[in-house]
């Protein structure tokens, strides 16, 4: 009786299943993070461009991406793509768009910050030193605007993994929800599962997530100094 | 005689937007000559230096260095920045790279020369700045001035026909601004061509072979500096070196 919920883990493949869950979970949030980081890079340079057009419509995305929370954008893309344009898209589908317009905005905006967090006269010594405008780039500004961008851009991957979880609501099999049909399955055999169950799934959250973080840490701690 | 001028700066207008921040502006600088500016805060001498290479455009009159103008549309700043060596306030090294990889930067990728060469040539100058022990150091290991001796040894490898000195030790600690004056002294004595801005008035005194004065965007005088410093040839200046040194007394 004691170890029912636990013993439910172990029986037949319900690790496996949840391990593929988690499979599911990794890979929407790896994709998606990858395809931002690299769409945030670019957006990140408009960003800076000095005109008024392109801050006032990068910033709307921004804050409209930012204020609308992300599940009221995976039932938008889910249920409203189907009702009003008549396509339809399946959830992992969904899910692609929404992190990958996300992460896009948050992405961008952390690549304005740290460009222009680079003082003026890096640019400037540079120039001086009669080296090329794209020389100064890339020696000077982009490894420093890396440097700053990596540890930033670490815990908004670990962000979009861990918001991977609402993606149950639009019937997306990945851990959270293998982790409900196991329960359900066993719902009268170990009522208990569910602790059990959801401490698993919070290790494997955690397992993944923690050495993403520490690789924050110690390189913001690294170059912090230089 | 003529052909002893390096730099010429002929009547040049500069505007920041409506703001004319540079007033038909003339100076011109000889081979070996050092020339020091003066004048209150705000009227134009980081202006003036900053057009000499091409980090401002003007929007009036013409410089010429070595007797070619360079201040046209079609100058090839690459080339030209290479002759003029510029320190500016701001400790302006760049972070991400050790001293050694900051001076190696320009004329690694600037004037590709062989990296054994110019890593001889930078120990040298660090050496002769004090600062050999610190060449694999990263800036943010040094103090102040470190940090403007290893910027005055960056801009010294390339070779510059002429060095601009933009209130480098405005930004020091007072017992760091020695270190960093002497290698300039030095560097007058080696017979670099100079154009500096300061606020030290001892020193203007002790290495300028003339003073510019300016005010207001304009250069108002142009004296040898024991005739400027003792008997001040307009009232601007006088008024500027009275203020000063009341300010120095307190
Ligand atoms: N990038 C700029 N944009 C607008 N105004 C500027 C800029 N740089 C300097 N100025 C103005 O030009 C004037 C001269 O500045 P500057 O050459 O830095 O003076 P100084 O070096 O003598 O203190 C000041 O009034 C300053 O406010
Ligand atoms: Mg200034």
């Amino acid at each position: 009786m004691d170890n029912m919920g636990l013993g439910i883990i172990f029986e037949g493949n319900n690790l496996l299943r949840l391990l593929g869950g988690l499979w599911i979970t990794i890979k929407i949030s790896f994709i998606s993070v990858f395809v931002s980081i690299f769409l945030g890079i670019i957006l990140g340079m408009i960003m800076t461009v000095n005109s008024r057009i392109i801050r006032v419509i990068t910033k709307i995305y921004l804050e409209f991406m930012r204020i609308t929370p992300q599940l009221v954008l995976l039932f938008v893309i889910y249920f409203g793509a189907t009702k009003v344009f008549g396509i339809d898209i399946d959830g992992q589908t969904s899910a692609f768009i929404v992190f990958i317009l996300w992460g896009t905005a948050e992405m961008g905006d952390l690549v304005r910050g740290a460009i222009l967090s680079i003082p003026k006269h890096q640019f400037e010594s540079g120039t001086a030193l009669a080296l090329k405008k794209h020389q100064v780039y890339l020696y000077i500004i982009i490894p420093q605007t890396i440097r700053r961008l990596i540890p930033q851009a670490i815990n908004l991957t670990t962000r979009m993994i861990k918001t991977t979880s609402l993606i149950v609501m639009i019937g997306v099999v990945e851990v959270l929800k293998v982790g409900q049909q196991i329960i359900e399955a066993n719902r009268y055999t170990a009522p208990d599962a569910a602790l059990w169950i959801y401490g698993v799934i919070f290790f494997l959250y955690f397992i993944v997530c923690y050495p993403i973080s520490k690789a924050a840490t110690i390189l913001e701690k690294k170059w912090a100094s230089n | 005689m003529d052909n002893n001028i390096l730099l010429k700066i002929d009547e040049i207008t500069k505007f920041f937007g409506e703001h004319k921040v540079l007033n038909k502006a003339s100076l011109t600088v000889e081979k070996g000559e050092i020339v020091v500016v003066l004048g209150p805060s705000g009227c134009g001498k980081s202006t003036l230096l900053r057009c000499i290479n091409g980090l401002e455009d003007i929007q009036g009159g013409s410089i010429s260095l070595d007797g070619n103008v360079i201040t046209q549309k079609d100058t090839r700043w690459t080339e030209i920045r290479q002759k003029i060596g510029m320190v500016f306030q701001s400790y302006d090294l760049f972070p991400h790279m050790t001293v050694l990889q900051n001076i190696l930067l320009a004329p690694l990728r600037v004037q590709h020369r062989k990296k054994q060469d110019i890593k001889e040539d930078a120990l040298k100058l660090l050496e002769r700045v004090g600062l050999l022990d610190k060449k694999a150091s990263y800036p943010s290991e040094l103090s102040g001035g470190q940090r403007q001796r290893v910027a005055i040894v960056r801009a010294l490898i390339m070779n510059p026909e002429i060095m601009l000195f933009d209130e480098v030790t405005a930004a020091l600690d007072p017992e760091m601004v020695h270190e960093v004056l002497d290698v300039m002294l030095d560097l007058a004595k080696a017979g670099m061509t100079m154009v500096i801005v300061t606020h030290e008035m001892q020193f203007a005194k002790a290495i300028a072979d003339k003073i510019v004065f300016m005010d207001n965007g304009e250069i108002v005088e142009i004296s040898k500096p024991d005739i400027f410093f003792n008997n001040p040839q307009t009232e601007r200046s006088q008024r500027f070196l009275n203020k000063f040194n009341y300010t120095e007394k307190r």
